[in-house]
Order: C-alpha cells, then sequence, then structure tokens
C-alpha cells in the first residue's frame, strides 16, 4: 500500500493520530497555541466511525481528571494543552503518576511565566522532567522536532504509557504545533476490545465480576510504611524505562569537535546552525535527545570524551543545559544558549554563539 | 422455641447486603456515613448491578469508602468526582456510575466540577452527605456551615461578613437544565432512611434508562465528632438547626414535571 502524504499543522497531526492509534477518549480546553487538537477532533467527529469520546471540559482540571477517570476505568485516553493550562493539570499529572494510570499528555508549550505569551516558548522542561506536581515521580517526556513526529509520538506515548502504567507527555511547542509539514499518518488501529483490555489492565476499574477482587484506583496510603513500599516499586519501574527507553538522534557527530544539544524546534534549527557552522570549518554536531526523560546521560557522557565542548541551545534561560552538565560531570565546558518569552534564535545567531561561548 | 427454629432462613428479614463487607469502619459513632454507605449496598443488589457499578470516592472521610463496599471503585482527587464520572460515564455508558462525596469536596473545591457534569446532563449519580463541615480534617468551616456555629476556622461562629452565607448548592443544581432528580433527605428516623433509599434508587435507575440527565441525592447528616454532641444530640440538632435551612424534598424531578 503507497503511504498517503499529507500536508498539515503539528497540532492536527496530534487529532488524526489519536483517533489511528485507537484512542478511547480525548478531554481538553481550549488554549493558545494548541486549540487546533480539540477543534480538529470536533470537526471529524470521530465518536461517529471509530467511537472515540471527545469532550470540551470546563477547565484543564476537569480534563486531567476527566483523563483519570477514563485511564482508571481501562480506556486509551488523552489530553493537550499549553503552558498556563498544563500547570493546572499537575494536580492530575501527579495523581495519574500516584495511582500508576496509564494516559498521553501533550503540552505545546508557550512563553511565560503566568500568562507569559503565545509564541513559542521551551521554558516548561523543567516541570516536565523534574515533577510539575507534587510527589517523586516521572514522566515519560517525548519531544517532537517535527509534525511527522507529532503524528508518531501519540501511538509512542500510548505505548510506552501502558508499558510501564504511566503516564507519558508529548512535549512539543508553538512551532511545532503550529508549522504545516508533510506527514504520513500512522495506519488505523482499532480500539482495545473488552478482552483486550482485561488482558492488559487486570487492575482495572471496569465492573467487579465475581471471580475477583474489588479493584480499587487510587495513589492514598495513610500507612507510611506501605507508601515508602509503594514509592519503592514506582523508582524500581523509572529504573527500568531509564534503562531501557532512551531515544536520542545524532547530527554530524562523527568527527564533531563541538556538540550542540538542542530539543523539539531548536534542535531543528540547531540543524541548520550545524550546515552553516560546517560551510565555515567549524566541526560542530547535534545531539538531539527525544525522550528527555529519560534523559540520554550515557550519550552525552560519551560524547564528553570526543568534543571540546558543548551548547545546550534552548528557547529558555537554561534548563536542560543542568541535566547536559550532570551528564557530562565537569569534563568539557558546557554553555547555554536561549531566548527568552516566545523570541526564537535564527540558525546565524546559534553559529555566533557557538563562537563566543564555547570556542 | 429453640434457638434453631428461629433462625431459619425462611424467617430472615433482615441482613446486611452481601457487598457490604467485613471492614471495621473507620466512621465515628453516630455518623451518617455508615448508613448511606449500607443503603446504596442494598440498592446495588437489589438492582443486579454488583458487576456493572463503579464508584468515585471523594477526599474527606468518605475517601475510604472502596474499603467497605465490593464493588470497583476509582478514588479522585479533592472535588473531581464529577469529572471522573462523567469520562467514566461516557466511555462505559452502560455502567452505574455514581459519585460519593461531601459538602466541602463537592460545594467548595469542587463547585465547578459539580455544576458543569449536572449542567451537561451526565447520566451519573451524585450522592452528596452535607453535615455542615470537614470532618477528615479536623472540623473546619465548609460552605455549608451554618451562620454561627463555630468551627476550628471560625472559631467564633461562622460570620456572614467574613465568610459568605452557607451554600445551598443542591438549590442552585435543581436550576440548571441538565439535572433530571435534585432531592434533599436525612437518614436521622428510620422513615428518613427509607425514604433516602428509595431516592438512591430513583437516581441509580435515572443514570441506566438512556433518557440521560444527572441525579443528585443530599443527604443533610450528623457528624457527631465535628459538632461535638452526642449522636443522638446531633440528630435533634440536626432537625432544629440544619432542616431548616436545608429542608428535606424533592427539589426537581424532570419525570414528574417538579
Amino acid at each position: 500500500m503507497s503511504e498517503e502524504v499529507k500536508l498539515m499543522k503539528g497540532n492536527e497531526a496530534i487529532a488524526h493520530a489519536a483517533i489511528r492509534c485507537g484512542c478511547d477518549g480525548y478531554f481538553g480546553y481550549p488554549i493558545t497555541p494548541q486549540s487546533e487538537v480539540l477543534e480538529t477532533l470536533m470537526e471529524v467527529e470521530p465518536w461517529k466511525t471509530t467511537g472515540m469520546v471527545v469532550l470540551q471540559a470546563e477547565s484543564e482540571v476537569s480534563a486531567i481528571n476527566m483523563v483519570y477517570g477514563g485511564a482508571g476505568c481501562g480506556k486509551k485516553v488523552m489530553t493537550s494543552s499549553s503552558s498556563p493550562g498544563v500547570s493546572l493539570k499537575q494536580e492530575g499529572v501527579s495523581y495519574l503518576a500516584g495511582a500508576e494510570l496509564p494516559a498521553l499528555i501533550v503540552n505545546v508549550m508557550r512563553g511565560g511565566p503566568g500568562l507569559g505569551t503565545i509564541q513559542p516558548s521551551q521554558a516548561d522542561y523543567f516541570q516536565t522532567v523534574k515533577g510539575g506536581g507534587h510527589g517523586d515521580y516521572r514522566l515519560i517526556a517525548l519531544a517532537p522536532a517535527s509534525v511527522q513526529e507529532m503524528a508518531d509520538f501519540v501511538g509512542l506515548g500510548f505505548d510506552l504509557a501502558f508499558k510501564y502504567r504511566n503516564p507519558a507527555i508529548i512535549l512539543a511547542d508553538g512551532v511545532i504545533g503550529q508549522m504545516m509539514e508533510k506527514v504520513v499518518l500512522p495506519d488505523f488501529q482499532p480500539r482495545m476490545t473488552e478482552e483486550e483490555i482485561a488482558e492488559k489492565c487486570p487492575w482495572a476499574a471496569v465492573g467487579k465480576p465475581k471471580n475477583r477482587e474489588r479493584n480499587v484506583i487510587t495513589s492514598l496510603e495513610l500507612q507510611p510504611d506501605a507508601m515508602e513500599q509503594n514509592n519503592i516499586r514506582f523508582q524500581e519501574k523509572y529504573k527500568t524505562i531509564e534503562e531501557n527507553e532512551v531515544r536520542y538522534e545524532e547530527i554530524m557527530c562523527d568527527d564533531a569537535e563541538y556538540l550542540l544539544v538542542a530539543f523539539g524546534s531548536s534542535a531543528r534549527i540547531c540543524q541548520k546552525a550545524v550546515e552553516i557552522a560546517r560551510e565555515q570549518g567549524i566541526k560542530l554536531g547535534l545531539l538531539r535527545p527525544i525522550t528527555l526523560w529519560p534523559f540520554p546521560k550515557k550519550a552525552l557522557a560519551d560524547y564528553a570524551n570526543k568534543v571540546k565542548a558543548m551548547l545546550s541551545v534552548e528557547l529558555n534561560a537554561g534548563q536542560m543545559v543542568e541535566d547536559v552538565r550532570l551528564a557530562v560531570n565537569g569534563k568539557v565546558p558546557v554553555e547555554h544558549y536561549g531566548r527568552l518569552g516566545g523570541i526564537v534564535y535564527t540558525p546565524d545567531e546559534i553559529v555566533e554563539a557557538v563562537k563566543n561561548k564555547i570556542m | 422455641m429453640a434457638l434453631e427454629d428461629i433462625i431459619k432462613p425462611e424467617n430472615l428479614v433482615y441482613k446486611k447486603p452481601d457487598i457490604m463487607n467485613d471492614n471495621a469502619m473507620h466512621y465515628c459513632p453516630g455518623c451518617s456515613h455508615g448508613v448511606v454507605h449500607k443503603l446504596i449496598a442494598e440498592v446495588i443488589e437489589e438492582m443486579g448491578l454488583v458487576e456493572d457499578s463503579i464508584g468515585i470516592t471523594p477526599v474527606g472521610c468518605a475517601v475510604f469508602a472502596y474499603n467497605y463496599i465490593d464493588i470497583d471503585w476509582e478514588e479522585a482527587a479533592h472535588g473531581r468526582a464529577p469529572a471522573l464520572a462523567t469520562a467514566i460515564k461516557r466511555l462505559r455508558p452502560n455502567k452505574l456510575v455514581f459519585t460519593y462525596q461531601g459538602d466541602g469536596d463537592l460545594s467548595a473545591i469542587g463547585t465547578a466540577e459539580t455544576i458543569h457534569a449536572c449542567n451537561r446532563g451526565e447520566s451519573i449519580a451524585i450522592i452528596f452527605i452535607n453535615n455542615g463541615i470537614y470532618g477528615m480534617t479536623g472540623g473546619q468551616m465548609a460552605p455549608t456551615t451554618l451562620e454561627g456555629i463555630k468551627t476550628a476556622t471560625c472559631p467564633y461562629g461562622r460570620d456572614v461578613k467574613l465568610n459568605g452565607y452557607p451554600l445551598k448548592i443542591t438549590n442552585l443544581l435543581k436550576e440548571l437544565e441538565g439535572t433530571r432528580f435534585v432531592t434533599r433527605q436525612s437518614v436521622h428516623t428510620a422513615a428518613a432512611v427509607r425514604k433516602t433509599k428509595k431516592a438512591i434508587r430513583k437516581a441509580f435507575e435515572n443514570c441506566l434508562d438512556g433518557k440521560g440527565g444527572a441525579n443528585v441525592v443530599e443527604v443533610v447528616s450528623t457528624c457527631s465528632s465535628g459538632w461535638k454532641m452526642t449522636p443522638a444530640k446531633a440528630n435533634k440538632w440536626m432537625e432544629e438547626n440544619m432542616f431548616p435551612a436545608y429542608p428535606l424534598g424533592d427539589l426537581r424531578d424532570r419525570d414528574a414535571n417538579i
């Protein structure tokens, strides 16, 4: 079968991919620059075809708790929002992690703090990979750098979420959400049958049959020794994820003397910066983390033995740079270059930053 | 008559529902929660819905309702139970989906979720325990706390200038076009218990006949510990003080044009 290439926005790709990968329910609230996800779903009306439920909630708080409810009853459910809305969702995200529920969250980042701007930003890196909500938990964080990856990571995010019984997040930004590119949408995959849910999610609250104990979805455990055991189990799971699910891309790294580290839209701009630098005789490479958590620590530690210095290029005041420095552990200088509040750098600015900061 | 003759199965006139398990309840003596739990268990069993019920517990004293009734449960963040119920019911339309919430959960932190789930006409039942106080956190003021009543966070009595007025949220909910059945009951006498059971049954039946609409059963309740009264005195105090502010009866019944 020949692949059908379509032209669409990243946000639209998320919506179409959700329908195609057998998503059971989407619960969202309008916020720029991600509103096209909900708008597209409402226009396509997937409840008439696949049976997927789509609902505009009264708030992001309600939307994420609808996701909690849906995930708890064994369904493949998701939400999307942008930075201020994702802050509101943090309560529910922590509960999802605490109750070990698989779900997909999409953050199409905009400039902050506060109401900030509606232009692209990557300033929610800390919120995504360091917590965001309360308690010791981790989200599986995927950072798409193209509209194609917006489409592909919906299915991947759900697969990882169900594999580990843990919420996954797609951390995109206004550039990736709004720009139009060629995309090949995933093949249609049917929604899970009740038999598949029973097999994959024996813990789900689906209605208690006679032959098993009641299922209770909860993150509450008042006995501290039992709660410590729960936390230890979570940490073991996170360790397994760190061992198995690190994803990253290397661009022109083989002979690189200097290394850019960038994710999402920044990585796209850095790719051009690498080309320009090489035309000028600078051996520049790019390492693009695809999973922000688990973070490609080992790959970066290895490059610390090969390159002279690294530059973490992010649309923020310096967040991922801290994780790069931890991975490199002082072996080579690691600097940060960023623009703030919705301003996006040009490839030439990045090349200048390389010359000024790490050469 | 020998004991063996008396305890024959055909002489059985009352038993606890099978799905009420033997876990020791954490509720205080005189608390209304235990009675309402039993009524819910009875109705689920009598309607044959044990395998088709999904309950949502709140944050507050009833957070552990899932320990006592053997059905599947989800435990919600504070106030968010109606949001969970919305999603579960839409994803599993053939199930009985109900929330069990207190006054702090439903009428303070969860006001938005409550009003919007009701306004959307979700085919869910909301069992609302209104005892006018936060029980589990140790007796603080609730939106439903009566004027002048002393609590841990209004130690000199609720002053409406400082704290606003007791919130009659059920009166708001009955005005919403999305609600189908809104009633206010209590469980302080045998007759009241029977009426509340009937109301819960009606709410649950409404959830499953495909006609849609949200169903709210408020149970004006006692909190002997929070009110610092004996159970008997709490019942009397409730009749004299809570009922005038929260009068019992059906507030809305779409099927009967009320």
